[in-house]
């Protein structure tokens, strides 16, 4: 069965017939092309597919695309603007925080929810706040650093 | 040296950091279509019957393979790339391993059939179409149960389910003399538990057949582009090789699991020129659990011998080393000369023998996961200092300097000859082990024990000193040892008529910054700047040949080939700088970009040279255009990287949980290219090598069902189960290399599983516990308490 969804995506409207079994994080990457949310476990265990979802972190391989009917989506092509780095990416880039790059988008779009909620975090704080998303590559130290250095440029 | 040493930050981040990466799940090819592997759910079984007309008669499906049309295509099994012979010189035996099984499955996720399908839901809901009719039979994971008389045979021709014995190091009596002489024997049984690699990104493939150019493309999830593809056109589909193209793009890690050539591969290879149209197959997270190549899985027994003075005097193992249902691609190779050689360690120990059985059973194959029988080595070498320290009543650390191998450079001082067949090339241990110490605080931490102790706090601290050969590898060597390739590798530079230099690498990289790591070499050399090097790597189409990407082979021997070929360009470019300055070559220097005439301000830079050598209207006579050159490069030796690692633990009494509070390591790589890149690699090895000894291990039942076959079972290390760590390097240079540099991919994880295990033990003996198998779990370590 066809359900029809209306959602903006990055800032741009979408409205479209989706299959109503289909996961978010499919229709972004299979329907709209928007590969860099990733697929690593289809059990919202490893974390790589989150996304922003009314500016909350979700896992997007276990939300339907017709749940986000109406939403406001960020994904990991629209958190940068006008061309420069967010905060966070230039955080990663700096510090470190990422190794072969596939648990990265997810990694950033936490942070994300993460400072909104809590803009200046403790190590543990963070180290809390990545308990559902996995890196295989880093050991996570850098992860951290990256978020720290975040903050604190987001923090002026 | 403007780019050498520094922590540049990486190129290749932006299109990571911004969702541009391409993975080959990223990939849509014009009139695309999606495979689903169907897979056995059992680990032993008759297939008594197939029936796919409800799923072939489904809207969407495209095609279905069974088992019984690729063996009636005449298709081949993929094939094992390493041979290791039995004591009595038969060879190994190695079973087929065929991309779909027509006739008996052997571990439960074993290929059955191939629904073939234009979307991938259609595919998934087809293969639940399929009906497979089952006669299940008697199964077996394990290794020490499987070569018991009357277990389950995995396969007719390997009676016993023995794939090979094997034995290096002085022969058995001179060592069991030893022993017998020995003051103080210790003793360990422990099982090396089998671990599963999970790279976050699951393997990928897409087989596009194009029949205008008669050519077929393969991207796939690789470490190792170049041997997939010579092993699917020479040993598994028979196409000529000039006409198969295999690419590795973005790949979300590997950590040895995507070294290996799969059976999807090959299949969406073939299937693609029977349906004329791509085909994309992506493994879900499951089916990784089910069919990645699995690390690990010793069996062991281990003895150490001292005398009273604490010296080492002699080392016996028997290891059975649990293979798997099928060889992998490098199997046989991971627990023989990549674990035995290994075994002396840091240590002048002068009598060591090790014996080591490969296993068939009903699971998953086995193969090189991070550190590939290096961890493995390190683990029991490590695990028997510090249980025999508290034996004898000797300070861990204390007891690893008197055995340490005293410092040689490899240039003034000889390499060091080791019982069992390496020749170490440089290392100062009593360095690392000493500024460890000192980092941690050695003497600071027992008097805090102490008081923890009267406390009712049950704190812990642990040593692992190890040594890992890296830099595969000597091709002469590896192929007396039985591998089925060389081990080179290729690095061709070519640079462009505008002086910006395009490199070629063998090397693949799935996280390492090779694309970072080296242009800094090359920009140096050159003199020019970062921006204006690109590194090339993971195309068969665009680069010539090579091996791969694993065994922290990358810098040590890619590295080398490149700088081979910078060599070259400098040659001919001295020969036109001497050319076009009128001088002789002698009497030119090259620096920071340019050739100039010794003593005087006559120059000509780098640019202009390789414009020249494009525009060669005024040029050295007999010499060739252009500037474009490719090498080979095949180490002399492995490499030796070597560190201390120490790890800092608090068991709760009432819970078991374990806590790691410090960890603490000092590597020797070697030289530096990236201080940051290699920082992060130290990080990510010891996160694996702490998940092995705290949470992580393949659990099969008895039925060798793979009972933690996911994320919501298979426990890896998140973020707060880990501290920040604390990390310091030596640099004792590769004497045998350009670069001077020796690995460090594999080195956090080979050194941190005993450093934990270790710290928990040490912890625990006010218990009287002295050994406890990994994971140590909670409910593990709690009832060993109670």
């Amino acid at each position: 069965m066809n359900v029809k969804i209306n959602l903006t995506i990055n800032g741009k409207s979408y409205s479209d017939e989706v299959d109503s079994r289909t996961m978010l994080a499919l229709y972004l990457r299979d329907e709209l092309g928007l590969t860099g949310t990733h697929i690593g476990c289809d059990t919202s265990s490893c974390g790589t597919c989150t996304i922003l979802v009314d500016g909350k972190a979700v896992k997007s391989c276990t939300m339907l695309a017709a749940q986000a009917d109406g939403s406001n989506v960020t994904t990991i092509e629209g958190i940068a603007q006008n061309g420069n780095l967010h905060p966070i990416q230039e955080g990663f880039k700096e510090k470190h925080g990422l190794q072969c790059g596939f648990c990265t988008p997810g990694m950033v779009m936490l942070a994300a929810d993460l400072l909104d909620r809590n803009p200046n975090p403790n190590e543990q704080e963070i180290r809390h706040a990545l308990e559902g998303n996995y890196c295989r590559c880093t050991g996570y130290h850098n992860i951290v650093e990256s978020i720290q250095y975040a903050a604190e440029k987001m923090n002026g | 040296m403007t780019y050498i040493g520094k922590s540049v930050k990486r190129v290749e981040d932006k299109r990571f950091l911004t969702g541009k990466g391409r993975y080959t799940d990223d990939i849509v090819l014009p009139g695309m279509t999606y495979a689903c592997i169907i897979r056995s759910p059992y680990a032993h079984a008759k297939i008594t019957g197939i029936d796919t007309s409800a799923a072939e008669g489904m809207e969407g499906v495209v095609a279905i393979f069974t088992g019984k049309d690729i063996a009636a295509a005449g298709v081949n099994g993929v094939p094992c790339g390493w041979q290791v012979n039995f004591k009595n010189g038969d060879t190994m035996k190695e079973p087929p391993h065929p991309l779909l099984v027509a006739d008996v499955v052997k571990h439960v996720g074993d290929n059955v059939a191939m629904v073939i399908a234009e979307s991938r839901e259609i595919a998934k809901d087809a293969a639940e179409m399929v009906e497979i009719d089952y006669e299940e039979l008697d199964a077996v994971a394990n290794a020490a149960k499987a070569v018991k008389d009357g277990a389950p045979q995995v396969h007719p021709d390997a009676p016993g389910n023995l794939c090979f014995d094997w034995e290096l190091g002085n022969p058995k009596e001179e060592v069991d003399a030893a022993m017998d002489a020995a003051h103080h024997i210790t003793k360990l049984d422990f099982t090396n538990q089998r671990l599963i690699p999970n790279a976050i990104e699951p393997r990928s493939a897409i087989g596009h057949y194009e029949s205008a150019g008669d050519k077929y493309t393969l991207y796939t999830t690789s470490q190792n582009p170049h041997l997939t593809r010579l092993l699917i056109s020479a040993f598994v589909l028979g196409i000529p090789e000039h006409r198969v193209r295999v690419v590795a793009p973005d790949v979300g890690g590997g950590f040895g699991s995507k070294i290996f050539h799969y059976t999807e591969e090959a299949l969406v290879v073939w299937a693609s020129k029977q349906i004329n149209r791509p085909i994309k197959w992506t493994a879900e997270r499951s089916e990784s659990f089910m069919t990645d190549a699995h690390g690990r899985d010793h069996v062991t027994t281990a003895e150490m011998g001292f005398d009273a003075e604490g010296n080492i005097v002699g080392l016996r193992v028997n290891t059975l080393a649990n293979l798997g249902a099928y060889l992998s691609t490098f199997a046989p190779c991971v627990p023989t000369w990549l674990h035995g050689t290994l075994l002396q360690g840091l240590y002048t120990t002068p009598k060591i023998n090790v014996d080591v059985t490969g296993v068939f059973t009903h699971t998953t194959p086995v193969d090189a996961y991070r550190g590939a029988g290096r961890p493995e080595a390190t683990y029991l070498l490590e695990r028997l200092l510090d249980t025999a320290a508290l034996e004898m009543n000797m300070d861990p650390a204390e007891l690893r300097l008197k055995n340490f191998i005293p410092p040689f450079d490899g240039v003034e001082q000889e390499g060091y000859a080791t019982q069992v067949a390496l020749q170490y090339d440089s290392g100062n241990y009593h360095r690392v082990l000493e500024r460890a110490l000192e980092m941690v605080g050695y003497d600071d931490f027992r008097k805090e024990q102490a008081e923890a102790r009267a406390n009712g706090k049950y704190l812990g601290i642990g040593f692992s000193t190890y040594i890992e050969a890296c830099g595969i590898a000597p091709s002469a060597v590896v192929g007396a040892l039985g591998a089925r390739a060389g081990l080179y590798e290729v690095g061709q530079v070519r640079v462009q008529p505008t002086g910006k230099v395009s490199v070629y690498t063998g090397a693949h990289s799935h996280g390492q910054g090779h694309e970072t790591t080296f242009a800094q070499v090359v920009a140096d050399k050159f003199g020019i700047a970062l921006d204006d090097v690109e590194i090339v790597h993971g195309d068969s189409e665009s680069v010539a040949f090579g091996m791969g990407t694993y065994g922290s082979r990358s810098l040590a021997v890619g590295g080398s080939a490149i700088i081979k070929s910078i060599e070259k360009v400098l040659e001919k470019g001295a020969k036109i700088a001497a050319h076009k300055l009128e001088a002789a070559e002698g009497d030119l220097e090259f620096a920071e970009g340019k050739w100039t005439v010794k003593g005087t301000d006559k120059s000509i830079g780098f640019g202009d040279v390789a414009l020249t050598a494009y525009v060669p209207h005024d040029y050295p006579e007999g010499l060739e255009p252009g500037m474009d050159f490719s090498s080979f490069y095949d180490p002399a030796n492995f490499t030796y990287p070597f560190g201390a690692h120490i790890a800092i633990v608090e068991v709760d009494k009432d819970t078991g949980s374990v806590k790691l509070k410090r960890f603490i390591a000092v590597d020797d790589v070697g030289n530096v290219i990236n201080p940051m890149i290699v920082d992060g690699q130290i990080h990510g090895g010891v996160a694996q090598g702490i998940g092995q000894a705290l949470f992580e291990g393949a659990i099969y039942d008895e039925n060798a069902q793979l009972i933690n076959g996911s994320y919501m079972d298979y426990t890896m290390p998140r973020a707060d189960d880990l501290p920040a760590f604390e990390i310091d390097r030596t640099v004792t240079p590769c004497p045998h290399n350009p670069l001077g540099v020796k690995g460090a991919g594999e080195a956090g994880a080979i050194g941190s599983t005993p450093a934990v295990v270790n710290a928990v033990m040490d912890a625990l003996s006010p218990f009287g516990v002295k050994n406890l198998e990994m994971p140590l779990t909670p409910e593990r370590v709690w009832r060993a308490m109670q």
